[in-house]
């Protein structure tokens, strides 16, 4: 049976899904990520999408698990390299990912990790967008 | 019966063609739908006698359904006709009556030549038959060519009217003017989203100083656009609300607290810069203390 192959990149874990999901390669990716979360130390989850033609209700909604499961475990979620059309139909579908963070491409999603990280080590309460003030 | 009238006709439009033509067009010069500053009486009389000619070669063919074969020429030419004087800005009864004066012309001939005859009134109720039909096709003609003109309009200003302007390293500016509908909204989306990819941009400011009214189908339009964005990894910042605007939106109940709002496009790309990491400076030596652009000076 397939696998998405999950990489380590420091304390962040990249995913990159480039072939149709269906129910079982989603559970097992739940599956295999939140296992590699705890046994990676693992701050923060990287999902890249870029290959993705077609992201339907049901893609939606496993995101959005992984996301709430990885922030249980204390590791934050970047979805990355969406495409203009599949955004546009998700909007239309009414799913607009709330409580995902979204990045453009994986250099951005990892900005957004790094400064996530920033701020938690900081334990400051900033909103983690770890704006500068000008 | 009418099989035999119709040879008729073309014999009296070939033995008097010249004085049909010559009273056609003084019929149209003197008519008060003779548009003298918009076709010369030169290109009138071209006109004119081309018709006469196809009509009689139409007639010459036996076949009286004007949706024949036969009578193509006779249709192409007064498509052409129509459309050229659609864009010359003749109105329809105007266009129209090009065909309808051919009439008088056409029935003064016939009661000459038959004077007395028969069947007189069966030759004029056919002739006015035809010249009906011709000039219900001139009149549809001239509506499909001013359709046209406006279709193309209307996609020309909705290309127009949604530029997505780079304001500064990875800050896009989206100015909409006039309402939005669903299918602007596309467009804008479309064009916003691409221009993300394209430019790498992280926020994106949408002014709606242009926006005449916002209801509630366009409060919704706007946050279709703000989730797509953020889709994109883009934040959206919307700028240019004026104080009725803001009133309505109040009123209407709509929900635009997932999203920075700000009353005009300079606050909001301060509020982008500051966001961004970026920071404008004024240079000017005179001045001991360096003055920032942004939220805090109020110089």
């Amino acid at each position: 049976m397939d696998r998405i192959p999950i990489l380590k990149m420091g304390e962040f874990l990249l995913v990159s899904i480039q072939v149709d999901m269906h129910d079982r390669l989603a559970m097992t990716l739940q599956e295999d990520l939140t296992e590699r979360i705890v046994s990676a130390h693992a701050h923060g989850v990287l999902i890249d999408i870029s290959s993705l033609d077609v992201v339907d209700s049901f893609i939606g909604r496993m995101l959005g698990h992984i996301a709430a499961m990885s922030r249980i475990l204390d590791a934050e979620t970047v979805v990355v390299g969406m495409r203009p059309a599949v955004a546009i139909t998700l909007v239309e579908l009414g799913l607009s990912l709330p409580g995902i963070r979204t990045a453009l491409n994986v250099e951005k999603g990892m900005d957004v990790l790094r400064r996530a990280g920033n701020s938690r080590d900081r334990l400051l309460g900033e909103n983690g967008h770890g704006t500068v003030a000008g | 019966m009418d099989k035999s009238q119709a040879p008729s006709l073309v014999n009296i439009l070939n033995q008097h063609e010249p004085e049909i033509l010559n009273d056609w067009m003084a019929l149209q010069s003197e008519s008060a739908s003779r548009r003298s500053d918009l076709i010369s009486d030169n290109d009138l009389k071209a006109q004119s006698k081309e018709f006469l000619a196809a009509f009689r070669a139409a007639l010459t063919s036996g076949n009286e359904d004007t949706a024949t074969a036969a009578w193509k020429p006779v249709r192409d030419l007064l498509q052409d006709l129509s459309s050229s004087r659609a864009n010359q800005g003749f109105s329809p009864a105007e266009t129209a009556s090009f065909v309808f004066s051919l009439k008088q012309p056409l029935f003064r001939s016939v009661q000459q030549d038959r004077a007395g005859g028969a069947d007189v009134l069966a030759e004029i109720w056919k002739t006015t038959n035809l010249l009906d039909r011709l000039g219900l096709l001139v009149t549809e003609f001239h509506q499909k060519s001013r359709e046209s003109v406006i279709n193309r309009q209307q996609r020309e200003l909705l290309e127009l009217s949604t530029p997505v302007v780079k304001l500064w390293e990875s800050i896009l500016a989206l100015p909409l003017i006039g309402t939005l509908d669903s299918e602007r909204t596309q467009i804008v989306m479309e064009s916003l989203l691409q221009t993300i990819v394209e430019t790498g941009a992280s926020i994106a400011i949408i002014d709606i100083t242009g926006v005449p009214t916002v209801d509630t189908l366009v409060a919704q339009h706007l946050l279709k656009t703000v989730a797509a964005a953020r889709l994109m990894g883009a934040e959206c910042i919307i700028s240019g609300i004026r104080p009725q605007i803001a009133a309505t939106i109040v009123h209407l109940g709509v929900d635009l607290n997932s999203v920075a709002t700000k009353a005009t496009l300079a606050d909001a790309f301060a509020l982008a810069l500051r966001r961004t990491g970026q920071m404008v400076q004024r240079v000017r030596p005179s001045s001991p203390q360096e003055a920032t652009f942004g939220p805090h000076s109020d110089s």
